[in-house]
């Protein structure tokens, strides 16, 4: 990684939303394909030692993507994404949910959007995620811990609320 | 063998059973109330929590209550910087990726 190209991460507690941009040295149609192709994502998508194995990949609104990240011990975690919105090289957005082996959805999932912009040969890439799904919790551990969790814990909401009020 | 914190909280019901004893020691019974899975199963799930030290059981009475460590969760600080790592390691796999092809294209 070139060490001008940015890399950000943050957590916005009032939306429950992750954000994370990060910016390539390639120009916009590869990462494109680089997000939207399996051949492709299944390179990079997983995290070294895992692998990314995907069963099935339609890339148009109403299809889904259906895959596995494989630990080195052959431990399989599915998860499904539903293509909800496509915008061809610009913005995409899928539904994204745990899942058995037989594609049985734990849902509610998580809503991803990943917007896509070039400059100067540099794309630029951010993913939002957005969590319904026990949020307070996410919350907690996403934003609580990352602050520091020293307070009495008297209760979560009063956790919560003061953590929003900082 | 010992588990480790991130395997433990990579559970969303084993967050969930996190953010509820948070609030105040419960009883395994009140921590099922809360889901709509067995008691078998978050008895599982309480009993991988006490294995990693994230919680404790105490008894009073005749009931065993199961309540938040404190000091232990606040490793799990480390749990967002993993969340953060898996995404740096995930696009400098891509990095090299998108070199390899771009140089193949010449």
């Amino acid at each position: 990684m070139k060490s001008d190209l940015l890399f950000d991460f943050t957590v916005d507690k009032t939306s429950k939303t992750v954000y994370i941009t990060r910016e390539f040295d390639a120009e916009l149609s590869l990462v494109w394909d680089a997000y939207t192709k399996q051949e492709i994502l299944d390179q990079w998508w997983a995290p070294k030692p895992w692998r990314s194995k995907t069963k099935v990949m339609n890339f148009e609104v109403g299809g889904r993507r259906f895959y596995a990240m494989v630990s080195p011990e052959g431990q399989e975690r599915w998860s499904v994404q539903k293509y909800t919105s496509i915008t061809p090289k610009s913005n995409f957005k899928f539904l994204n949910a745990f899942a058995d082996e037989d594609e049985n959805p734990q849902l509610p999932g998580s809503d991803w959007d990943l917007s896509f912009s070039e400059q100067n040969g540099t794309t630029k890439v951010r993913v939002a995620i957005y969590n319904e799904s026990l949020e307070r919790l996410e919350r907690m551990i996403e934003m609580g811990f990352k602050e520091g969790f020293t307070m009495t814990l008297n209760g979560l909401e009063k956790l919560l609320a003061s953590l929003s009020e900082r | 063998m010992r588990r480790d914190i991130f395997q433990a909280i990579a559970d969303p019901t084993r967050r969930a059973i996190i953010a509820l004893i948070a609030m105040q020691a419960m009883t395994p019974n009140a921590i099922a109330d809360n889901f709509d899975t067995t008691r078998q199963s978050i008895s599982k799930h309480l009993r991988i929590l006490t294995e990693c030290e994230l919680i404790r059981q105490e008894q009073q009475g005749r009931e065993i209550y199961y309540s938040l460590e404190i000091e232990k969760m606040k490793e799990v600080d480390e749990w967002l910087n993993q969340f953060r790592k898996i995404w740096e390691t995930r696009y400098n796999q891509l990095d090299d990726l998108l070199l390899t092809i771009k140089n193949q294209k010449k």
